[in-house]
């Protein structure tokens, strides 16, 4: 019936009419006339969260509606239309003064030039009909209906339709992209710079069309830290700041560890689907070898002290987390510091840890102050590496930033090459993200994978135990460079599968045996943990038909569910080493495996996937709580108390 | 400067060159137009989308990318204008006085459009959203699977899926106008 597409296509292709020459004549001059108003504006015309232009006249009229926001209300309403609408542009905020207790909820940015024009206009002269309607139409009207029907404006907030609503006339529906554009609404605070790394879920893929799936391993866990302060700051995080496997990746899982040559093992487990009855989980969970006897480090500390690192949950959390971290090193351990912007230079020579007390009065001396450009900070660094590179030692450089990559190096291309190259020298980077605001997501993902080292957000002074005291030997230590997983999956059995996550770390299939295609390193005792969603063949889950034409597979042959290849580099080698297994449909998931679950489903929750049906964080919070396990540092607790911050923030 | 580049236009656009915007926008009006109301099925309100598109394109345009091309990103733009404004389920309002009359009447003009709707606006509006906009970008735009994706941000797997979701839908729908 491919005749209702031909019917609807020749219906479409036929269906414009021309349009009506003297709308399209005032469009344009509507057009023309926004475009000048711009360039007369443009000095000051990033009105953002203060939006100090609409005034106190701005902020009475929202207590005004406020009260008049009822059906007596409707005619002073229209009355404000014909005494100016300038004010009632800001209405959206209506919705959001109305919320008790959610005062500083932040709804998305508002990008939108209708609106942020006529706020710098304070006495915009009477236009003509075409002018003035996409202020009321855009505005006002969804506010006097709602008013109409005696209905209580909805919170921004609480309903995702008007949340999404509000955000949607950006450059990004789903939010494709976070884009510099103005925005007039208030946004959470300094939230305007974040850029994240993201794409779309992976999607779904036919076993008997693309039964190859290959992706880079990610240890990174910023974004789970990121959501994390989302939640706890009252709001939703942005969807695009969600990569689920960073937040399954977060949490510390028991898999047995490795026994045989190769420095990690896989396990892999199959479980039942919480959100969807008709199809499984397949787990992949990677154990890096614990390191007893590592080797000295040498730490050089890239350190931002642009005047925007003053705020107390940067350079001071900054220092406090290096000085627990001190106490973790081995004496024979070295460390230099090296300041970026403000002042700039080398603060501390190489100093074997054991010399606390020069180390500490180094970091006290850190300032955060001025802008001043640092001089080629990342070169220094990298030099002092060098300096104090012996044979056999792990050199790793750390770049803590609240997102300022000036670093000597403007161009980001160039900056990627300069990080590659020194990996390949084997001089690692890792990177701290500080604070919130200008935080470059993107950036500090895209530098940390060229550098093979990890990108983690630190906004608690416990998540930097986590991150450089709890996981030091890990996230200092690598274990296997370049760890690449591809899983063949058996279309006799599986007739549909996508993987969770790793968006952003996909590999093309012809990449898994290039060994100068470069992927994610494994630290000791890492865990990484990928979980695909499979469904069998002849389950009723399956989203596809079968092709008419294409040979069925053939029924005979394995019942495995696929095979699992895993290649890595020992650091410092060129050549990879390979991994094999098949995936048995018998091995029966655990609790860690059900926790892993309930953390991708949060995550995918979070993103607004499609694939959940009607599963809730209601039930995350059971599958979740019900697989805690020991739990020693409490971060499985953690995750149960932001499912329920979600939850209540999703009514 | 002036050039013919779309892309070169929308550059020297984003940076205040007036003659370069007029002869993009002109160039691309019809194309909006015929896009919105391919979006909306409806004459009233492909104009009003493309009106408001219009006063809002000239600060889009500090978002464009040259790396971009033009016409995709103006679909985009489209795509998510459109959204805006079914969400916020408002037409726009034909006079300033009697908000209750009016919406008396909007309801009134609705109902009415409805009963006189055609196999096309019946077809189009029975679709969820997202699957209207990539049925009006790949049948009606005749873009590739691959470049609605783009302009979606989805997956050329992605589109494809709904392509065949609107299929099936299609097919339902004809079994329920045959059964009548």
């Amino acid at each position: 019936m491919t005749d209702d597409l031909d019917d609807l296509k020749a219906a479409l292709r036929a269906a414009p009419p021309a349009p009506d020459p003297s709308k399209k004549d005032a469009d344009l001059a509507l057009a023309m006339k926004s475009f000048d108003d711009l360039q007369g504006s443009r000095p000051d015309a990033r009105p953002m969260s203060d939006a100090p232009k609409s005034g106190a006249l701005g902020k009475g009229v929202i207590k005004m509606l406020n009260a008049l926001n009822t059906r007596g209300g409707l005619a002073a309403t229209t009355a404000l239309v014909a005494v100016g609408f300038a004010v009632l542009v800001v209405m959206p905020n209506v919705d959001q003064v109305e919320v008790p207790g959610m005062t500083d909820m932040a709804p998305p940015p508002v990008n939108d030039t209708v609106e942020e024009e006529i706020v710098i206009q304070p006495a915009p002269e009477p236009l003509g009909k075409i002018a003035r309607s996409p202020a009321r139409t855009r505005s006002e009207a969804p506010a006097d209906l709602r008013a109409q029907s005696g209905q209580v404006a909805p919170s921004v907030a609480s309903d995702p339709m008007m949340e999404a609503d509000i955000s949607s006339f950006s450059d990004g529906e789903n939010r494709i992209a976070v884009d510099d554009m103005p925005g007039i609404l208030p946004m959470p605070p300094e939230a305007g710079g974040e850029e994240y790394a993201n794409a779309t879920p992976s999607p779904l893929k036919i076993t008997s069309e693309d039964p190859v799936s290959t992706f880079s391993i990610d240890v990174d866990t910023a974004s789970y830290a990121v959501v994390r302060r989302d939640l706890k700051s009252g709001y939703l995080p942005n969807p695009d700041a969600v990569r689920i496997e960073e937040m399954v990746n977060y949490f510390p899982y028991a898999y047995p560890a490795p026994a045989g040559a190769h420095p990690f093992a896989a396990t892999v487990t199959t479980m039942q689907t919480p959100w969807n009855a008709g199809t499984q989980l397949v787990q992949i969970g990677i154990q890096g070898e614990m390191i007893t006897d590592r080797p000295p480090l040498n730490l050089v500390f890239l350190i931002d002290t642009s005047g925007s690192m003053s705020d107390p949950d940067k350079l001071p959390l900054l220092k406090q987390s290096l000085r627990l971290m001190l106490s973790e090193l081995k004496p024979e351990d070295e460390v230099a510091i090296v300041s970026y912007a403000g002042s700039a230079g080398e603060v501390l020579e190489p100093t074997k840890a054991a010399d606390r007390a020069t180390i500490l009065s180094a970091l006290d001396r850190l300032d955060a102050g001025g802008s001043t450009a640092g001089a080629q900070g990342i070169e220094l660094a990298y030099q002092v590496a060098e300096r104090m590179h012996d044979d056999g030692e792990v050199g790793r450089v750390l770049l803590a930033t609240d997102g300022d990559f000036n670093v000597g190096i403007h161009d980001p291309d160039e900056l990627k090459d300069f990080i590659a190259d020194k990996r390949d020298t084997g001089t690692y980077l890792s990177i701290l993200g500080f604070g919130r605001g200008n935080l470059d997501d993107a950036t500090m993902q895209a530098l940390a994978q060229n550098g093979n080292g990890q990108a983690a957000y630190i906004d608690t002074l416990g998540e930097a135990r986590k991150v450089l005291v709890d996981q030091l030997s890990g996230a200092l230590y690598p274990l296997a460079d370049d760890v690449k997983i591809q899983v063949e999956f058996n279309p006799t059995q599986v007739a549909e599968y996508r993987l969770i996550g790793y968006e952003t770390r996909a590999l093309a299939r012809e990449d898994f045996n290039n060994d100068k295609v470069d992927a994610g390193e494994i630290g000791a005792g890492h865990q990484v943990t990928a979980v695909y969603e499979v469904t069998p063949v002849g389950s009723d889950a399956v989203l596809t038909d079968a092709l008419r034409y294409a040979p069925a597979p053939d029924a005979e042959g394995s019942d495995e569910l696929g095979y699992l290849k895993l290649r890595y580099k020992r650091p410092g080698e060129d050549n990879s080493t390979l991994i094999e297994t098949p995936i048995a449909s018998a091995n029966e998931a655990g609790t860690e495996q059900q926790f892993a679950a309930a953390i991708a489903g949060f995550g995918q929750l979070l993103r607004e996937d499609k694939y959940l049906g009607d599963w809730t964080y209601s039930d995350a919070i059971a599958l979740a709580n019900g697989a805690k396990g020991a739990d020693p540092y409490g971060y499985r607790a953690e995750a149960v108390t932001l499912m329920r911050l979600a939850e209540s923030l999703s009514h | 400067m002036m050039t013919d580049q779309d892309e070169e236009l929308a550059a020297a656009a984003a940076t205040g060159d007036r003659a370069a915007f007029a002869a993009l926008l002109s160039r691309h009006y019809d194309r909006l137009f015929a896009f919105t109301y391919r979006l909306t099925v409806n004459r009233a309100d492909a104009e009003d989308l493309t009106q408001d598109i219009c006063a809002a394109l000239p600060a889009k345009l500090a978002g464009f990318r040259a790396d971009a091309r033009f016409t995709t990103w103006l679909y985009r733009v489209a795509v998510n204008a459109a959204h805006d404004r079914r969400r916020r389920a408002a037409t726009r309002a034909k006079a300033a006085d009697g908000w209750g009359d009016w919406e008396v009447n909007r309801r009134e003009a609705i109902r009415e459009e409805t009963e006189a709707q055609d196999w096309l606006t019946q077809a189009m509006t029975a679709l969820p959203d997202e699957l209207r906009d990539t049925v009006a970008l790949v049948l009606g735009e005749d873009l590739t699977q691959a470049q609605a994706g783009e302009v979606l941000g989805l997956s050329e797997g992605t589109v494809a899926w709904r392509m065949s979701e609107v299929k099936k839908r299609l097919r339902a729908m004809r079994a329920e106008e045959d059964a009548i």
